[in-house]
């Protein structure tokens, strides 16, 4: 790989280099070759997800009504189910941030050290439960109580338009679908968030306390302006995760791939979530449906990529900012 | 505070350290009180358990700070405020941990018995004894495909990157395109095992090696990186002492670099096996659902654990229990398997770490 | 202000290790008094339990008396925030709040206490405490800018001057100018001299010359051995420490024979 970089006299450059790679010896050179191959595979791969997403989701965009569940045009089916992927993945973060943030302090800050290793390893539990299981646990444990709070939230609260019902007993709506993905999320957000608390420079720290700050002024002072782009990269990462989770979805929300789009978070009239909607029509799809789903994953790949990128950009400029 | 507003220039002769504090038992009297009140409210209300708990957690979270607001003053009280909420926070964050377990292990173990590992779903109905043994099969065979696809593609971009590509921009634009394997959706991944299959198969194909190249997609990122990391470990001084030999590099590479990195690199595999070994989605895809043991990879439908539980819960047959006691179950196992490669990670990483003078 | 700082008994441990043992003296206010030693005998340490600053290791604890104004900073009910507040601390590196202006590092601490202060009040806290620092003229200009774009001896001296804000009875200084060059060192010298009319001044230092330059009396902290805790070995002033010390370890390490 002759390094491109180097435009400024390529003649002079190029020539030892070529001449030592005449000189490199056969095992060396079937390594790199194989090393710089392994490397290639990657980005054909992707080149590959692009393509074929794109070749087997074309067909989709003009597909009949009834390969899309009645709807007129793709436009009008993928942005239903768009919204409910961004629903579903809002209330996740707006439940699992604040938690994160919290735990993660807990396990930086609060906790004596004796405590703080035992607490990042159920952390990493949590992350290890396959999300089936959540899902299982979500629609059979979870989904019959969150039912109770959605009838007396209907009785009580049905003035507030995200409660407006009517309740679903069964309990598996949007919100329940977004707690489940919250308690899916929480550990991704807090691994990275307590990686940067603790990163923190003692330096400030101790300026800080120096000063007779107390903890939460400490934490205040030093370690959040020290780590805010980091907690921004990591929610973004967690939303990436959460529009793109598919099993604890489609098993705990109880919602047709046509619903309405509205605020209400505790009747099964949302539309459902894309990938949601993929598990469960795919398996028994036939014909341009196949590629109108295909379509709609390609929507997703292309809402993940942009919100995993913007977290990667805000991560890249901060380290340069830290840097300085 | 106040003679400083007054007087710019003060000479302060009291120096207060020690103001009123609340007693170090404090937040246990707290917690007390919080439980008493949300015992008794709930009582009051008629509510249960779950709600008992919450408004104990309400009063709580009020109660310390406004007697530290009382007694101590606002700083104080903010500190103990955010203190309680932070706690509370992990706690909210390990009920629902705890509940699962609990709910998995006290639903599941009922259903396990050796003829349900050994038994498979073929021309079961109703409830009579069926297991998991094609599934397991399935699981197994997918995933160790997966994994013979995977680490030499992973481990050698890993050595690419750190070895060979640094700064080149085919390095750059792999590292970027790593990070965006890490946010593909495991549903597209399986899409795009479909949509590459299909040009060789025809629609509608079904195939456990399908499940093995959608798993890859998303274990290779997670090889790499975790290669990476442990590659990047190994000082750079090793390397020069093995080029000052005489060592080629390749040799360098295989025979004092990866044998340094070997437990972490071993680690990162196993985490990346228990990453994927739970994934549904994309085998729901591609390797679709069958009740028979099927050991051929490239041939017909095959089932895999995970697709198993989600049928057996959403297709539980006549009558739904026994085909959600064997969701249960599975489930079980399922999480036994990925608890048990994560400990088993953690074993490697710690009993093979190269030896450092500390 | 200014308060005499009396220590009796002082042994500090971290968890079961002791580190520091039997360690007495009375540090007289408005002077500046210095500690020296050899790296690890425990002098930072030391300074660091002056103001609680070191129950920030976790495991790290006290046992015997620090009375400052007739209170034992370890008695019951006090505060260690409140300690903080009344005997400031500046630390080896520079720490300025690499997010905060000029501005708002030299308030950092006020703003904790007071929430609300009015504009007028804070300009004029920012220049005493900044004039105070010697630091006002080179910085007066841009107070809106980061402290970090400083150099390191004016990042120092912002320190100095954030510590100085909240007028402390006492000011403690950890090797202040190890990280710093000549004229920087120099500049916070000058510096220790002018502010020791207002504080009493509690200085460690690597540096001999720096302790003769700037001290009024001078403590030699020492270990008694491999493993062992470290202790006070002469506390005395510092034309005494340097010229007719009374203990042979001190001269030895005076004169540069050991250490």
């Amino acid at each position: 790989m002759p390094s491109t970089d180097t435009v400024k006299a390529p003649p002079p450059d190029r020539e030892p280099a070529v001449k030592k790679r005449s000189t490199e010896r056969p095992g060396d050179r079937i390594f790199r070759g194989t090393a710089v191959g392994a490397a290639t595979v990657i980005l054909v791969a992707l080149a590959g997800v692009a393509i074929f997403l794109t070749v087997e989701g074309l067909p989709g965009l003009t597909a009949e009504p009834d390969a899309m569940s009645g709807q007129a045009s793709f436009a009008g089916y993928a942005l239903r189910l768009v919204y409910g992927t961004l629903l579903a993945a809002v209330i996740a973060l707006v439940v699992a941030t604040p938690l994160s943030i919290g735990m993660a302090l807990v396990i930086s800050h609060y906790a004596p050290r004796r405590l703080a290793t035992p607490l990042g390893y159920v952390v990493d539990l949590l992350a290890a439960v396959p999300s089936v299981v959540y899902g299982l646990w979500g629609i059979l444990f979870l989904g019959p109580r969150m039912g109770d709070l959605f009838r007396w939230l209907e009785e009580n609260l049905g003035f507030i338009p995200l409660f407006a019902g009517p309740a679903a007993g069964s309990g598996r709506t949007i919100f329940t679908a977004g707690l489940v993905l919250a308690i899916m999320v929480l550990p991704i957000i807090t691994a990275i968030c307590r990686e940067i608390f603790a990163q923190t420079p003692k330096l400030h720290e101790e300026a800080a306390l120096a000063l007779g700050a107390t903890r939460w002024e400490m934490v205040r002072m030093a370690v959040f302006p020290y780590a805010r782009s980091g907690m921004v990269s990591a929610t973004m990462l967690g939303l990436g995760r959460a529009l793109g989770e598919t099993m604890a979805v489609a098993m705990v929300l109880a919602a047709s791939g046509t619903g309405f789009v509205t605020l209400n978070l505790i009747s099964t009239q949302n539309p459902n979530t894309i990938a949601a909607n993929i598990a469960r029509e795919f398996p028994e799809a036939t014909g341009t449906s196949v590629n109108v789903l295909i379509a709609s994953g390609l929507v997703l790949f292309v809402i993940t990529f942009a919100v995993n990128f913007a977290a990667r950009a805000i991560v890249a400029r901060s380290g340069k900012k830290m840097n300085r | 505070m106040t003679t400083l507003e007054k007087n710019p220039t003060p000479v302060r002769e009291d120096m207060p350290l020690s103001g009123p504090r609340l007693p170090a038992y404090a937040p246990l009297l707290a917690v007390v009180a919080a439980i008493a009140v949300g015992g008794a409210l709930a009582l009051v209300l008629g509510a249960g358990v779950v709600a008992a708990a919450f408004l104990a957690i309400v009063a709580f979270v009020v109660l310390l700070p406004l007697w530290s607001r009382i007694v101590e003053g606002k700083r104080s009280a903010v500190d103990r405020l955010v203190a309680a909420l932070v706690w509370v926070a992990l706690l909210a964050a390990i009920v629902p941990l705890v509940s699962l377990i609990w709910t998995v292990v006290s639903k599941g173990a009922p259903a396990l018995s050796a003829d349900f590992f050994t038994y498979s779903m073929r021309s079961v109905f109703g409830d009579a004894q069926g297991g998991i043994y094609h599934a397991l099969i399935g699981t197994v065979l997918v995933t160790i495909a997966a994994t013979i696809i995977s680490v030499p593609i992973g481990i050698f971009t890993a050595i690419y990157l750190v070895e060979y590509g640094t700064g080149s921009r085919l390095a750059r634009s792999i590292t970027f395109l790593v990070d965006v394997m890490t946010g593909i959706p495991s549903i597209v991944a399986g899409l795009f095992a479909y949509a590459l299959f299909v040009l060789f198969f025809g629609p509608g194909v079904r195939m456990g090696f399908g499940g093995s190249v959608a798993l890859s997609l998303l274990m290779i990122p997670v090889v790499v990186r975790s290669t990476e990391e442990m590659l990047k470990l190994v000082p750079g001084e090793l390397r020069e002492a093995a080029y000052a030999l005489g060592v080629p590099k390749w040799r360098t590479i295989t025979k004092v670099v990866l044998p340094t990195a070997m437990s972490g690199i071993v680690t990162g595999v196993t985490l990346a096996i228990a990453r994927v070994i739970g994934e549904t989605a994309p085998l729901l895809i591609i390797a679709g659902k069958t009740d028979s043991v099927n050991f051929n990879l490239f041939d017909e439908r095959m089932a895999t654990l995970p697709v198993f539980i989600y049928y057996s819960y959403t297709q539980p047959g006549l009558p739904a229990s026994a085909g959600h006691e064997r969701a249960w179950g599975a489930a079980l196992v399922l999480i036994a398997i990925v608890m048990i490669l994560n400990v088993l990670a953690r074993v490697i990483g710690k009993a093979f770490a190269p030896k450092t003078g500390r | 202000m200014a308060k005499s700082i009396d220590v009796s008994d002082l042994d500090i441990y971290y968890g079961d290790f002791l580190a520091v043992q039997g360690v007495n003296m009375t540090i007289r206010a408005r002077s500046v008094t210095a500690f020296i030693g050899p790296s690890g005998c425990g002098k930072s340490t030391y300074l660091r339990s002056l103001n609680r600053m070191h129950e920030v290791i976790p495991g790290a604890r006290v046992e015997g008396k620090i009375v400052v104004d007739g209170q034992d900073l370890y008695g019951n009910g006090v505060d260690p925030v409140a300690v903080r507040r009344q005997i400031g601390m500046v630390f080896q590196r520079p720490n300025p709040f690499p997010t905060m202006s000029i501005y708002d590092n030299v308030l950092a601490g006020n703003r904790l206490n007071a929430k609300k202060m009015k504009k007028s009040e804070a300009d004029t806290i920012v220049e005493r405490s900044l004039k105070g620092a010697n630091l006002w003229g080179e910085v007066k200009d841009r107070l809106g800018k980061p402290g970090m774009g400083l150099s390191g001896g004016q990042q120092q001296r912002l320190c100095i001057a954030r510590a100085i804000a909240v007028e402390p009875e006492v000011l403690l200084m950890d090797e202040p100018c190890s990280a710093l060059d000549p004229i920087s060192t120099s500049a916070i010298e000058d510096l220790i001299h002018e502010l020791k009319s207002q504080y009493t001044i509690v200085i460690v230092t690597h540096n001999m010359q720096q302790a003769a330059r700037v001290s009024d009396e001078t403590g030699f902290f020492n270990l008694k051995g491999a493993g062992q805790p470290g202790h006070l070995v002469e506390f005395n002033p510092t034309e005494k420490v340097f010229a007719n010390p009374d203990n042979e370890a001190t001269e030895a390490y005076i004169s540069g024979r050991f250490g």
